[in-house]
């Protein structure tokens, strides 16, 4: 007894005792399931039978114009958030670190409050919002510039440009807030010397804090890409279930819960995840490749 | 667009500067400064928009939400403090949602604070075989999303006998790889020599990592607190594929399964939205910095 007791208080072995709880959890919920999705998306699933049907998931899903659909949401998503949610946000932390701004804090502590509301709460903001009623803010908004009131939820472009509005609102708080991090963790003594060497503002931003922001701007980029691929509960909300016209809200993750809970057909589901999963790592690691983010850490 | 913007600030910067080494005091542009502060306001009152429209339905009977939409009209003749007390009088389940939601976000932060704090301790303070392998694989879990084991968990979950309980709910989350990151972050800016000392006091390793380095790590785990509570309050994929009963329901779930069209309790619909982000909101006046703090510190050193 004495000796597991030295045994287990040891240097040596203490280390393992600590990080034990990863190992058994990193085991049973990462994985084993990981290793099931693979299997399962080689076989037909249903109700107590499982059969081994090799690729033909991944070759239904190659002409099943329903998951086009979704991809192309995804996307089309993704690639939006991407384009409105750096800049944006750059350019507000840029405009935050300005001496000319009276209340720093204010506005850091408002911009930032849509990310503390669940995207069930901010959903049901935005259905409403953007009722197709006339009186519905949206539409209210369209009236006061003299158009006509829009059904934002059942067209394509509109339904996409709630989402997109929904995402803007969650997260523009938090990236300003990344960005202004990094910011601050740019020496002033850089923008000292340039100014010394006689660099004129614009030269300054040009090369020296948008470089040095680099790293924010990669990490902000990455986990955007996941956010937006892997977009799903803020299409559920808006729309008010899994289903929406014509597919028009659908995601793929939609698509994989439709396909996997709603209709209990796991195989195929997984092959959704599977090609969800290649499509976010290659994009990531091709925009980190091309980033020079490794070969930074190399060194 | 971006050069217009851009511009102003560039010129406070310099003055900033100027400020800071020879004390010029006129250097401010008084036209920069209104642009720069009037995009911000503006900015901050269209963050605000959805929040006070929803308050504003939150007060209207519950028919208006759906015949008129959100709105930011001032037609007080509808409104009235009924739905708050829609929620409380316990005529729908608003109340056990929101008690249950608490359950489940005090439980699994205690224990997803102290588990991955354990884990980060380990992989700061040591050097053991596979470690590197193991902090890998930490990494590799962050770079799949949930939504692709949500499957074969909720298979797992069936098979375990957990669905429709708080353990199926909680469970799956507690090891929570970015939180072990920043934990180990943390850990390793603490000095060795304390550990050492802590030896040489007789301390067993388990000892000096709770009595000596839990209690130095307190910002840490505030930060985390803050962070690991906002994820559990607000989520919503995972309980929505594990509860069945609607007595279990959390808040997320709760609200949403109100949204049906046959419902007949859109009186609560909004009300109830606005009031589940009550503690969040709470929190947050307290623990501004370090709601700052847990976000950001993946994005600097990341």
């Amino acid at each position: 007894m004495k000796k597991i007791q030295a045994f287990l208080f040891s240097q040596k072995i203490a280390p393992y005792v600590f990080i034990l709880p990863f190992i058994v959890s990193l085991s049973f919920f990462w994985i084993y399931p990981m290793y099931s999705t693979i299997n399962m998306s080689f076989h037909n699933i249903g109700n107590g039978y499982s059969e081994y049907i090799g690729l033909a998931n991944y070759e239904k899903l190659l002409g099943d114009k329903v998951f086009h659909i979704a991809v192309r949401n995804s996307v089309i998503y993704t690639i939006f958030t991407l384009i409105i949610l750096i800049p944006i946000p750059m350019l507000c932390a840029f405009l935050l670190n300005s001496k000319s701004v009276v209340g720093k804090r204010i506005y850091k502590s408002i911009i930032y409050l849509p990310a503390l509301v669940s995207v069930v709460v901010a959903g049901i903001l935005f259905r409403y919002m953007f009722s197709e009623m006339d009186s519905g803010l949206m539409n209210q908004i369209l009236q006061f510039f003299g158009l006509e009131s829009k059904q934002w939820l059942k067209n394509w472009g509109t339904g996409m440009f709630a989402l997109l509005l929904l995402a803007t609102w969650r997260w523009t708080g938090v990236n300003t807030l990344y960005f202004e991090a990094g910011l601050s963790s740019i020496d002033e003594v850089l923008y000292e010397s340039a100014k010394v060497d006689g660099a004129s503002a614009w030269q300054r931003f040009w090369h020296i804090t948008l470089p040095l922001l680099k790293p924010t701007r990669i990490y902000v980029t990455t986990i955007s890409i996941y956010a937006g691929l892997a977009m799903f509960l803020e299409s559920f909300m808006i729309y008010g279930s899994n289903n929406s016209p014509k597919n028009i809200g659908l995601t793929i993750v939609g698509y994989l819960y439709r396909r996997g809970i709603e209709k209990n057909d796991l195989g195929y589901a997984s092959a959704v995840g599977l090609v969800l999963l290649i499509v976010a790592l290659s994009i990531s690691m091709v925009y980190l490749l091309s980033s020079g983010m490794f070969k930074k850490e190399d060194k | 667009m971006s050069k217009n913007n851009t511009n102003p600030n560039n010129n406070s910067l310099s003055n900033s500067s100027l400020d800071i080494r020879k004390g010029n005091k006129g250097g401010k542009n008084p036209l920069v400064k209104t642009f720069i502060n009037g995009f911000f306001i503006i900015l901050c009152a269209s963050v605000a928009v959805p929040f006070i429209s929803g308050l504003f339905a939150s007060f209207r009977p519950g028919q208006m939400l759906i015949r008129n939409g959100l709105n930011l009209n001032l037609d007080f003749e509808n409104w009235s403090l009924v739905n708050y007390s829609y929620l409380f009088d316990g005529s729908t389940g608003y109340l056990d949602w929101y008690k249950n939601s608490l359950i489940i976000t005090i439980v699994s932060v205690i224990l997803t604070l102290i588990i991955c704090y354990f884990v980060a301790y380990g992989f700061a303070m040591y050097h053991f075989k596979f470690k590197n392998l193991l902090f890998f694989l930490v990494i590799a879990t962050m770079m799949v999303p949930f939504e692709i084991l949500m499957l074969p968990l909720y298979k797992q979950m069936i098979s375990f006998g957990l669905i429709d309980t708080y353990a199926g709910v909680i469970l799956p989350g507690l090891v929570h790889a970015s939180t072990i990151f920043f934990f180990r972050q943390y850990l390793s800016g603490i000095p060795k020599e304390l550990l050492d000392a802590g030896r040489i006091d007789g301390s067993s390793e388990y000892g000096i990592c709770v009595r000596i380095v839990m209690p130095i790590s307190k910002p840490a785990f505030s930060a985390m607190a803050i962070l690991s509570s906002m994820g559990a309050w607000n989520s919503m994929l995972w309980p929505l594929i594990v509860l069945r009963s609607a007595e279990k329901f959390t808040l997320p779930i709760g609200l949403n399964t109100l949204l049906t069209p046959y419902g007949n309790n859109y009186d609560v619909l909004v009300a109830g939205s606005i009031f589940s982000i009550l503690p969040l909101f709470i929190l947050y006046l307290i623990f501004n910095k370090y709601f700052v703090e847990g976000m950001t510190a993946g994005a600097v050193k990341g």
